[in-house]
Parts: C-alpha cells; sequence; structure tokens
C-alpha cells in the first residue's frame, strides 16, 4: 500500500496539491516542473499594500493567531523588488490607478496577483454613483484570484491562498510545449 | 523649480538646490495611502507637503441618492477602527431630528461597544506605530490582545470589523446571553497585559529618546488648527465631547479627562495608553447595570427628516467626529457632510515637524494617529 | 451665553443680519461683505469667545452657494452657525477667513475642490483630492457618464 499519485484532472477541490504529476516530457523535465512549481508555490512573499478596510484584515492575517508564514508567506516585504505576490486589499480610485501599475511593472517575474474584498473585485460598496472609484481592479492589472467579502475573514484569505497555490501547481515552464513553439517563431 | 548650483568665486555665497523626495503612496508607514512630499536640507525636513486623493472615493456624493438608512452602511467604511461611533453618529443625528427618544438599554449597550471599540482601536494604533519606529514585536502582542474584542464584536453584531449594529431607533438585535460574562473575562485579561505594554515600551531609552521634545504642538497652536483627540488633549486643549457635549450613557457615568501639558509626541502616545485604562473602567460601571427593556423602538419604513440643518458630535478615537445633513424634507438627503478628525489633525503636520529630521517625521506621524481613508473620505 | 444673549450680540454688530432658530443652534446669515468683520469680533470678543472653528462646509442651491461655518467657544462652550452666499454661480467669489482660524485654509481648499467656490486671499488654492481638469462632483448638475454607474 503507497501512494498512488493522482493525474492532474482527477484532483478535486479539497486535495493537497502535492501529489500530482507532470506529464507531457521526458522524466528529468517533468520533475524539474514539479519541483519548480513547488518552491514558487510555497514561498510566496506578498508586498505590503493596503489601501482600505482589508488592510487591516491582512495585518490580521500576519499576526499571531491566523499565521500566514505557515503557508510561505513568512514576511511581507515593502520593496516590488524583492515581492512575488501583491495583494490588492481596498479600494483602487483613478488617481491610484496609475501607481499600482507601475508597482506592477516593478515587480519581476513569476508574479501573481490577488484581488482581496469586495473593492477590488468589482468595485464594491462604492459601485454605484461614485465618479472616483475604479470598478474593479482587474481593468489595471491581470488579477489571477479572487476573494469576496467586506472585509474577507481571514480562513477566506486562507482559502483564496490556497486556490492560488493550486494554480501555480499547473504551471510548466519546462514541459510546455505550445510556449516553446511560441518562443521558436 | 530648481536654480543652477552657482559658485561666485571671492564671496562665501553658494546656492543650492532644494531637495525633495517622496514618501509615495505605497509605504509601510503611511497607514494608507498618503503621498507626502518633503523638502529637505540634508536630513533636516525644512516643510512637508501632504498630497492626499489616492483613497476618495466620493461617499458625499453618493449620500445624495441614499436613502438613511442606507447611509448608515457607507460609514463603516470610512474610519474603519472606530466603525460603532461613526455608525452611533449617524443614528443620533436622525433620532435627534425626529426627536424620538431611545430606551435606555440601548444607551448603554451602545456606550459599551463604543468603549470596547476604542479599546481596539488604540490596540492596533499601538501595534502599527510601534512597527513605524521599529519595534516588531508591538506588532504581535497589539494584535494577540485586539482577537478577543473582535470575537465577542463577532458573536453580538456578526462581523470583526464592520458592524452595521446600530440602526436609527435603536440597534439591530439584542446583545448575546454570553455578552456580559465576555465582556468581564476581557477585562480581566486585558488589566494585566497593560503593565506589560508600559513596561516594554513606554520606559525604553530608545523610545524616549526617539519622541521626547519631537513635535511639540503648543495649545494655542492646537486650538487655531482644530486639533482634537488625544493629539489635541497632549497639548492642553480640553476637547472631549463626551465630557462637553455629552450623549447616549455618558451622562450617567463618571470619569476623567487626561490633559497634557507638553505637547510632544511621547505625550500623545502616552495619553492614549491612559485612555484606555479610562475605557476600562467605564465599561465596568456600566457592564453590570444595563437595565431591561426593548432593544429598538419601531419607526417608520421610510425615514424623511422635516426641513432644516442637523449637526451631531461624536467623540471617536481620533477625534472629534460630525455629521452635518441638510434635509429638504425628501427620503435623500440634500447634503452629508462629515467633518473627520483626521483632516484637521494631519494638516497641522507643516507646522510641527520643521527642524526635525526624518526619522522624526516617522515618530509624529506615528503619534498623531492617522487613518487616511478617514482623511479623503 | 443662551440663544436670546447671542441674538443681542449679533444685532449689536449688525444690522443685515438674518436670524432664525434652528433645531439644534442659532443660526445667522450673514452678507458676505461684511463676513470678515464680524468673524474677527465674534473672535477676539472676550464675551462670545468663539475661538474653534470644528466644521466648514459648502453647499449647493439652484442661484447660489452658501458656506456654513460651525464655530465653537473652548471658553463658555456655546455654540453659533454662521451662513454666507455667495452672489451667483457662474463665478463663486467669497473672502476667507484662513487668517482668523487657520484651520479654515484647507477646509476652504476642500470645498474649491468639490464645489468650485474660489476663496479670495487664500495662499494655497490648488485642487486638494481630485487631479486638475476634472469637474467639480459635489455640484447637482455634475455629468459624467463614463465613470459613474447610475442607479
Amino acid at each position: 500500500m503507497g501512494i498512488r499519485k493522482k493525474k492532474l484532472s482527477e484532483i478535486e477541490s479539497n486535495d493537497s496539491p502535492i501529489i500530482s504529476t507532470h506529464e507531457g516530457g521526458s522524466i528529468v523535465l517533468a520533475n524539474l516542473d514539479a519541483m519548480i512549481d513547488w518552491a514558487r508555490r510555497n514561498s510566496l512573499w506578498p508586498l505590503t499594500f493596503g489601501t482600505r478596510c482589508c488592510a487591516i484584515e491582512f495585518m490580521a492575517v500576519g499576526a499571531s493567531r491566523h499565521d500566514f508564514s505557515r503557508f510561505g508567506n513568512e514576511v511581507a516585504r515593502a520593496s516590488v523588488r524583492q515581492a512575488d505576490l501583491i495583494i490588492i486589499s481596498g479600494t483602487i480610485n483613478y488617481k491610484m490607478a496609475p501607481v499600482l501599475k507601475r508597482l506592477y511593472d516593478q515587480m519581476p517575474d513569476p508574479k501573481y496577483v490577488m484581488a482581496m474584498g469586495a473593492c477590488a473585485t468589482t468595485g464594491g460598496p462604492f459601485y454605484y454613483n461614485s465618479y472616483a472609484v475604479v470598478k474593479g481592479a482587474d481593468h489595471v492589472i491581470p488579477v489571477d484570484v479572487y476573494i469576496p467579502g467586506c472585509p474577507p475573514r481571514p480562513e477566506a484569505y486562507f482559502y483564496g491562498l490556497l486556490q492560488l497555490q493550486k494554480k501555480i501547481t499547473k504551471e510548466r515552464y519546462y514541459t510546455d510545449k505550445k510556449r516553446k513553439k511560441a518562443e521558436k517563431e | 523649480m530648481a536654480e543652477y548650483r552657482d559658485i561666485t568665486f571671492g564671496t562665501d555665497e553658494i546656492k543650492t538646490d532644494d531637495y525633495f523626495i517622496n514618501i509615495g503612496p505605497q509605504h509601510p508607514s503611511t497607514h494608507g495611502a498618503l503621498r507626502v512630499v518633503a523638502k529637505l536640507e540634508g536630513e533636516i525636513v525644512q516643510s512637508v507637503d501632504p498630497v492626499l486623493g489616492y483613497i476618495h472615493s466620493g461617499i458625499e456624493k453618493m449620500c445624495e441618492s441614499l436613502s438613511y438608512p442606507q447611509l448608515i452602511h457607507l460609514t463603516d467604511r470610512m474610519d474603519y477602527l472606530s466603525a460603532h461611533m461613526n455608525n452611533e453618529a449617524v443614528c443620533l443625528c436622525i433620532e435627534n431630528a425626529l426627536q424620538v427618544e431611545v430606551p435606555e438599554r440601548v444607551k448603554y449597550i451602545r456606550t459599551i461597544m463604543d468603549e470596547l471599540t476604542r479599546i481596539a482601536s488604540h490596540q492596533l494604533w499601538w501595534c502599527a506605530s510601534g512597527m513605524d519606529l521599529g519595534a516588531m514585536t508591538t506588532f504581535f502582542y497589539g494584535l494577540r490582545d485586539r482577537e478577543p474584542i473582535l470575537d465577542i464584536f463577532e458573536e453580538t453584531c456578526g462581523a470583526r470589523m464592520t458592524f452595521n449594529y446600530n440602526v436609527p431607533g435603536g440597534l439591530m438585535f439584542d446583545i448575546h446571553p454570553n455578552f456580559q460574562k465576555r465582556v468581564k473575562e476581557f477585562l480581566k485579561y486585558f488589566r494585566k497585559k497593560l503593565p506589560e505594554y508600559d513596561r516594554l515600551v513606554t520606559g525604553n531609552i530608545i523610545f524616549t529618546e526617539r519622541t521626547k521634545g519631537v513635535g511639540v504642538l503648543s495649545r494655542e497652536k492646537a486650538i487655531e488648527w482644530g486639533v482634537t483627540g488625544p493629539s489635541g488633549r497632549a497639548s492642553g486643549f480640553s476637547c472631549d465631547v463626551r465630557k462637553h457635549h455629552p450623549y447616549s450613557a455618558y451622562p450617567y457615568i463618571q470619569f476623567n479627562e487626561k490633559i497634557g501639558t507638553e505637547g510632544d509626541s511621547y505625550m500623545r502616545w502616552k495619553l492614549r495608553m491612559d485612555e484606555m485604562w479610562e475605557s476600562m473602567n467605564i465599561i465596568d460601571q456600566l457592564i453590570d447595570n444595563i437595565p431591561e427593556g426593548d432593544f429598538a423602538i419601531k419607526m417608520k419604513g421610510v425615514i424623511k427628516l422635516p426641513e432644516g440643518e442637523y449637526y451631531q458630535r461624536v467623540e471617536t478615537a481620533r477625534g472629534e467626529f460630525g455629521v452635518f445633513i441638510v434635509s429638504d424634507g425628501k427620503k435623500n438627503p440634500y447634503r452629508v457632510k462629515f467633518r473627520s478628525p483626521g483632516f484637521s489633525n494631519l494638516l497641522v503636520l507643516n507646522e510641527i515637524v520643521k527642524g526635525f529630521k526624518i526619522a522624526d517625521l516617522v515618530a509624529i506621524m506615528a503619534t498623531l494617529d492617522l487613518v487616511i481613508p478617514d482623511i479623503d473620505r | 451665553m443662551t440663544n436670546e444673549e447671542l441674538k443681542q450680540v449679533i444685532n449689536l454688530l449688525t444690522s443685515e443680519a438674518i436670524i432664525k432658530d434652528g433645531a439644534q443652534y442659532l443660526e445667522v446669515t450673514l452678507p458676505a461683505a461684511g463676513l470678515r468683520d464680524i468673524c474677527f469680533k465674534l473672535k477676539n470678543n472676550a464675551e462670545t469667545a468663539f475661538d474653534y472653528l470644528f466644521c466648514l462646509t459648502g453647499v449647493d442651491y439652484p442661484t447660489y452657494f452658501e458656506i456654513v461655518y460651525h464655530l465653537d467657544s473652548t471658553v463658555y462652550k456655546h455654540v453659533i452657525v454662521l451662513k454666507a452666499r455667495t452672489e451667483n454661480r457662474e463665478n463663486p467669489f467669497i473672502d476667507t477667513v484662513g487668517d482668523i482660524w487657520p484651520t479654515a485654509y484647507s477646509h476652504e481648499r476642500e470645498v474649491h475642490d468639490l464645489l468650485g467656490v474660489t476663496f479670495n486671499n487664500n495662499p494655497d488654492m490648488r485642487r486638494l483630492f481630485l487631479e486638475d481638469g476634472w469637474g467639480f462632483p459635489l455640484r447637482k448638475d455634475y455629468f459624467d457618464p463614463i465613470r459613474i454607474v447610475e442607479r
């Protein structure tokens, strides 16, 4: 009785992403992909970027009761060049949008974006009749995971983080045939 | 803007450029999205210009198309650390305009929730400003001790930070049966923790060297610039709305208004720690005597205020918060203005920071206790 | 001082004021030309001593803008509300009270930003929250089909 490795298509939503296989390449490259993905998803360091009330919930997630360093977010970096993950917690308005775009451009690859809270997802309570709010941060930068709530509970934040980790598990750098073909051209 | 360096031989005059640095909207110590453009000479600050508007959401314009119970939900999101007091200000304004009296039970519960919110807000201030000054430990201690308060709120109001518990006419639902027991347990626990905070930070030599004599605000300047809250009281300006224009259950209790004299950052820090003790004393006087009764009175389905102008003042954790409603008899208000305490507190920064270094600028902004969505609305 | 005594003080200072007993405080509507004089006297008079301006608001009416000043006294704890109107909506100008109460400089910047009222002799009339070239959102005839989602 050993642990049977599951294919990616068989993983259900509550499974741990560690047990998976990468198909489509030779043994060396597929395992290299698995190792890179494991390293990237378990060491995401977020940027300290919080504008409104969700920033306080983000701080509470980093504190001692709900601790995000158990999931790999060890420290929240202040400088953009040292961060992997930008968590947009709060409202984005028309004056702040160029600042957000500049921060995203300055981040080195691989970078991921999480939209936390109702304001960053779609504009939130400020959707109707507000002249200054961008209705959703995905009008400015591409977003990977959306976490609803106003503000979302720390447990909701962790569910979003785990979904992001599953998304990273599906990335294939060396065994991605379509990308290699596009690069050759 | 820039003049060229002009070296004239034979005289001792060397003209230099002005050097501006930008402490930008994304910075861990600006407590929100605030941009500060500082004009420096070496490391000494000559003048400071705060640039606002990075979180402006047009709340006052939105309120003109919402009904009165709907706009209470937006006041939560302005100064989110004193959400309960903001809601209470609008509810009291509406109740006074309609000349409606709420039951005694409601007044007692509103005041207890206010004081718990004040303790939670000061704990978060302590943890964030300790981190600004470089002490990482305060971050973990402050947030660890804030969690029991958020548990109490979650059991009764349903949410951790943006409550919506106050409605015009009373409260949304009654308190949980465990409420009094849990509040008393929390008070017993926190009374042992506050002296620990003092031992950790307030007596520390590095801390006192960084904050004593830094950012002095005199009493006349505090009144002229409208600086209220603990920042104003540290300069000698007696501005506590709970004492001068009391509301809810404040006329029934005794408490001291702490006033300092020096007006520097150390005094502002110390006053907030003392305010946490006072809040615990206030809760002690109220928690065992909550009268029985209804938790809300019946109001009409559609609330319309009579024509006229109404103003209500409330003491939040940052200072004096005011709601000004101009009504023309319809079900939406004609104009709503929120007088936020942070607006006046921030814009006195240019007066008190001249001649200090950049690290002192961070210490002054930390002790002024700013929450930027409150300023920008 | 009670509202009656304040009424007498105002009537002594000027004859053009329209005094009304509002729901909470005494409301005094002054002509814009005499505003600064009365404010200076109310602050420096030993019996009234209104030295704390706690709220400055701009309200948009169909033919004029009205600026509302809420004043408090730290000595006597009484409150009065002063109001002044601009002449028209096309070129709204009014005097500043920033040299009497310095907190007014920043509140007037906010009124200028959101409503478009210009304050004479205010040294700092830049926009505060919004960028240059934006309209004046708090006016009742502000129309912005791109940014606002109507409900």
